[in-house]
């Protein structure tokens, strides 16, 4: 494992970082904010190391240059916000329907529509619920700092090979434009299966074909159970989350990204006025960690979700915790002078604290 | 002449499927795909060669032009092929579009992928309709033709004018080599050969980015016989979109 630790990198930065750690050699983008520090990182830096940085003419164009890149056996990578993540969503069906790998980056900023550039988790659903059209779901990685923005850059294109599938990462404003310390580590990956399937050109074997039409028979009810296998088996061996402090917890604060940053502060200023408070933070928002929030609400917890937005999680932690929970909510959608505060948190915290 | 001479004169290329085609009595798709197969193995690049498919009546493209393939989104094969020819630099890559794809959902891809002098070969079959869908109004439906969404026939008022992509492509700096051909007789039909051809040598020679416009009948969606339709390329359509050259660089700034 090899580390380095850095001074201050911003948020952004390191998921360019990251990309060129994981050996990815290929970016296709378009600059948005707040995430434009991405492809300029690349643009940057790719042509040092024999990399390839492309300013598309839009999203629309980068998402369908990950197809044909990916589509040659590359590690590839895009970034957006909320807007451009919108027009990728065909290009992201397809991928996922032809199964070619690829890493896309959504630094959310407010919307809908135009919105603004404050950050916000508003772009949940659209990460989780597939978000483009016809039945598939792509892994989605949610980071709350830096440190993650890196991790996560990384090992959003392990799984990216692993699963041959799209990936993303579901970052936010606030951290992409944040500062903190980075320590540049690659983990030790196990083996990836071969890219036997990629189009390089038909030399000594049979032309292969990288497609999602599927019209005779039965033929495409099976390619969508086929791909649905793939994702029992990422629900099986790839949900992460973080425990804090939640053994023992009366209440626990759920909650992703930037909204958990804060809410590990008020959790800690509840503590120390005697509450019993913990925060689950789901890592993975897909595959979402159902069965661990079902086991505390077992365990006879309570919940408190707060979310920079009007309640997207707050479903999936429903659906998890069933009926036996009582679950409160805190949201605040965003926009500018709309983040919360600590306190604002620990209020709700108090105002939701059983008893 | 007996079949077996006819095929010693005229050989299957290796890069076409020896497969029935699906496609209507009468369309040209059949012709273009042979065509394009006669240029990839006239310069023996099938093994080293992929193809980004469309959406259209061409999308079936991978099952009848024996290369690697990649089915695109509609619009979008010049911008997958941008993708694949940056992964791929020792490689060849095509795009094979109709007037749809190209011209109305994919104008953005194809203008800039022009404009960056790409090395790709793009294969452009304009039949003045959206076939696949049923015989809605294209782009490059010309003023007063009927079609199922220009009832009344094409009125600029409303829906513009015809567009004729290879004047529009050939202004482009970025461009090696852009043309239009036609093969609704024998003349045009070998005139098409060799500028089919010169499209895949701007990317194979000049390392640049080589387009053909090919005018093409659809009998079905003009509800002619596929003679009249044939005739209708000539009488209507080639005074409109005229057949030539209109880029042709000699050499390459990507050398």
């Amino acid at each position: 494992m090899e580390k380095k630790k850095r001074k201050l990198i911003k948020g952004n930065e390191a998921v360019g970082m990251a990309a060129v750690a994981a050996g990815c050699r290929y970016y296709f983008g378009y600059p948005i904010t707040p995430q434009s520090e991405i492809p300029e990182y690349l643009a940057r830096v790719f042509p040092k190391i024999g990399g390839v940085f492309l300013q598309a003419e839009s999203e629309i164009a980068s998402i369908n240059m990950l197809l044909g890149a990916g589509s040659a056996g590359e590690r590839v990578m895009t970034s957006s916000s909320g807007p451009g993540i919108s027009l990728m969503q065909e290009g992201i069906s397809y991928m996922a329907g032809s199964e070619v790998p690829g890493v896309i980056v959504n630094v959310q900023r407010s919307g809908p529509g135009l919105g603004g550039i404050s950050p916000s988790q508003g772009d949940y659903f659209q990460a989780s619920r597939g978000g483009g059209h016809g039945d598939y779901r792509t892994p989605v990685l949610a980071p709350d700092s830096v440190q993650e923005m890196w991790d996560l850059t990384i090992l959003a294109f392990d799984l990216a090979d692993r699963y041959r599938t799209p990936v993303v990462v579901l970052a936010d404003a606030m951290l992409g434009q944040m500062k903190e310390p980075l320590t540049e580590r690659v983990p030790e990956f196990p083996p990836l299966p071969a890219k036997d399937w990629i189009t390089t050109g038909a030399q000594g074997r049979e032309p292969r074909i990288l497609k999602s039409l599927y019209l005779a028979d039965g033929e495409l009810e099976k390619h969508c159970w086929d791909l649905h296998k793939k994702y029992l088996k990422m629900k099986e061996r790839e949900v992460r989350f973080e425990d804090y402090q939640t053994a023992d917890a009366e209440l626990i604060v759920v909650g992703f990204g930037s909204a958990a940053r804060i809410s590990k502060t008020a959790v800690d200023r509840a503590r120390g006025e005697g509450k019993k408070v913990g925060l689950f933070r789901p890592i993975t928002i897909c595959p979402f960690p159902e069965d661990r929030i079902a086991g505390l609400a077992d365990a006879g917890k309570s919940f408190l979700v707060v979310e920079l937005n009007t309640g997207q999680m707050l479903d999936d932690v429903r659906m998890s915790a069933g009926r036996r929970a009582p679950i409160h909510f805190y949201g605040r959608p965003n926009g500018a002078g709309s983040l919360p505060t600590p306190d604002d948190i620990l209020h709700e915290i108090m105002e939701a604290y059983p008893g | 002449m007996n079949d077996k001479e006819l095929r010693l004169q005229n050989p299957w290329p290796e890069t076409l499927a020896e497969k029935p085609m699906h496609f209507c009595p009468g369309c040209n798709h059949g012709i273009i795909h042979r065509l394009v197969a006669e240029a990839i193995d006239h310069l023996g690049i099938r093994e080293k060669t992929v193809g980004a498919a469309s959406v259209g009546c061409s999308v079936f493209l991978y099952d009848y032009l024996r290369t690697d393939v990649v089915e695109s989104p509609h619009g979008r094969a010049p911008a997958v092929a941008t993708g694949l020819r940056r992964a791929l630099p020792d490689k060849y890559v095509y795009t094979y579009q109709g007037d749809g794809d190209l011209a109305a959902i994919g104008t953005s891809e194809i203008i800039h992928a022009a404009n960056r002098g790409e090395k790709m070969t793009v294969i452009f079959v304009n039949n003045t309709t959206y076939g696949m869908t049923g015989g809605q109004m294209a782009p490059t439906t010309l003023l007063g033709q009927v079609t199922t969404t220009t009832p009344y026939g094409r009125d600029w008022h409303m829906a513009g004018y015809p567009m004729r992509m290879a004047e529009m492509l050939g202004q482009l700096e970025g461009a090696t080599f852009v043309a239009r051909a036609a093969v609704n007789k024998p003349a045009n039909l070998k005139r098409c050969r060799k500028l089919i051809l010169q499209a895949f040598e701007a990317q194979v020679k000049l390392n640049g980015f080589g387009f053909v416009e090919v005018l093409s009948a659809c009998p079905t969606d003009w509800g002619m016989t596929p003679e009249k339709a044939l005739q209708r390329v000539a009488d209507e359509m080639i005074p409109y979109f005229p057949l030539g050259v209109f880029k042709d660089k000699k050499e390459s700034e990507h050398l």
